[in-house]
């Protein structure tokens, strides 16, 4: 087998370009998922069933369909209608880049709620008694007590599914992205040299996680900080 | 939803789906105990290679496995054969290499579930087993696989549910599952919305039974639970 290095010198600056447009996919609709994912979250942890339904026939959905599907329902199908081709949301919905957010947001939406709604019932009962007793409202215990303890409790469970979703990113290559993964893709289509290629993509993709796991450690560190404190002697 | 007579290739499609799961699955889960033996075994070299391949697989996407191994298969069998003095043609057919990568991909996240099993067992169950004169093939045959089944069962089937998902991706390569299929009936009736729906409910009918069938094997897995319901 010929091996070329060259060729990967070559074009691993048009590759790191790709790594950007990933990078941007995962930063935006990670945070716009999160934004998402906090009210679902909180209705999925109602007492109400009526408020439960739907955002447990919105998990149910979206985890257990592909992404490639739900990528391939926004982009195309919503073409479908004209009613959508007429109406304001079409240059938005014309358009891949926003397609993919869209889609990635909503799906990561759907794990991040399940991670959340999880950490909000591991939080120690008698906070919220303690909360309640002194007096305090409804939403100032959810932004006050819950929200912040939830957040250090869910953290490890989410770094995971931050790193899931940058490899479900690649999927983003399906619909003409040159994220990644579309930009390998097409440099392979005019060198031909498929194996140099897709191993320089993947050792892009292992280099970002790697920094992603470090960050991820820095900020657990911050927000549990009680769990690393030392013992005074 | 109308699918305008494509039903039957969505079925179609469904068949080739759940084949294509079943047989990654079978793979997959080979993969996944010989790189948890090895994971935990005494030699470094067995601990490193284990170590590398599911620190390197669970950090790149599976879409990218699947292109390379479609795209490069070829040329990596052919180079590997070639080490062992064999250099003709070697063409790696669709179906072989969708496998393949699946099977690559379900391994790597399977070594770690049977590796977190196997070192739940107590090391007594070895060495009793030692003690009674079974070679360790016997050990693990007779001892150790039966219990690591059941503590395995959950995490494996979580796995199963991301390997049915991730089936989808082999339709960017064309083999015809229920994805490429759908993708076929949206083109020619230029309703993708329809089609796309049809073959996101039959990934839901998937994953539901999946969820049904874990569930029953766990049940059936633990003697104490045998006859209650979930």
């Amino acid at each position: 087998m010929s091996w070329e290095w060259g060729v990967i010198w070559e074009y691993l600056p048009r590759l790191l370009g790709g790594a950007w447009l990933t990078l941007e996919l995962v930063a935006v609709s990670g945070l716009l998922g999160l934004a998402l994912a906090v009210p679902l979250a909180l209705a999925r942890a109602s007492a109400n069933p009526l408020v439960r339904a739907f955002p447990y026939a919105y998990i149910f959905f979206f985890r257990g369909t592909p992404l490639l599907v739900q990528i391939f329902l926004i982009y195309y199908g919503a073409s479908q209608f004209d009613a959508v081709k007429e109406s304001f949301l079409w240059p938005v919905l014309r358009e891949p880049y926003w397609c993919a957010i869209i889609a990635f947001s909503m799906n990561t939406a759907a794990y991040t709620a399940e991670l959340i709604r999880a950490a909000i019932q591991a939080i120690p009962k008698g906070e919220i008694e303690v909360s309640l007793a002194l007096g305090m409202s409804k939403l100032t215990m959810i932004r006050r007590i819950i929200l912040p303890r939830a957040a250090g409790i869910v953290l490890p469970g989410y770094s995971n599914e931050v790193l899931l979703m940058l490899k479900s990113s690649a999927l983003a290559s399906t619909i003409t992205l040159l994220d990644l993964t579309g930009m390998a893709r097409t440099i392979i289509a005019r060198t031909y040299t498929p194996l140099e290629m897709f191993f320089a993509a993947g050792m892009v993709y292992l280099a970002i996680a790697a920094v992603m796991i470090l960050v991820f450690r820095l900020l657990e560190r911050r927000l549990n900080r009680y769990q690393f404190a030392k013992r005074p002697s | 939803m109308d699918l305008q007579g494509y039903g039957q290739l969505l079925l179609s499609g469904l068949w080739v789906t759940i084949e294509l799961a079943l047989v990654s699955l079978f793979f997959g889960l080979i993969i996944g105990l010989c790189g948890a033996s090895a994971r935990l075994s005494a030699s470094p070299v067995a601990r490193a290679i284990a170590t590398t391949y599911t620190t390197v697989v669970r950090g790149i996407p599976e879409l990218l496995l699947v292109l390379t191994l479609y795209f490069g298969g070829s040329q990596l069998l052919m180079w590997i054969a070639s080490m062992f003095g064999y250099d003709e043609y070697i063409d790696v057919g669709q179906f072989a290499a969708a496998v393949a990568a699946l099977a690559i991909a379900f391994g790597a996240y399977s070594t770690e579930v049977f590796r977190m099993a196997m070192m739940d067992l107590p090391k007594g169950q070895w060495e009793s087993a030692a003690a009674m004169g079974m070679t360790p093939l016997k050990t693990f045959v007779r001892i150790i696989m039966p219990q690591v089944w059941r503590l395995a069962i959950p995490g494996l089937g979580n796995l199963f549910q991301v390997l049915l998902k991730d089936t989808a991706l082999v339709s960017v390569v064309g083999l015809n599952e229920l994805m490429r299929q759908a993708s076929v009936g949206a083109a020619n009736t230029k309703q993708p919305f329809d089609f796309y729906l049809a073959a996101a409910l039959l990934y839901l009918l998937l994953t539901v039974a999946t969820t049904l069938i874990t569930g029953y094997l766990e049940r059936r897995s633990k003697p104490e639970l045998r006859g209650t319901r979930a």
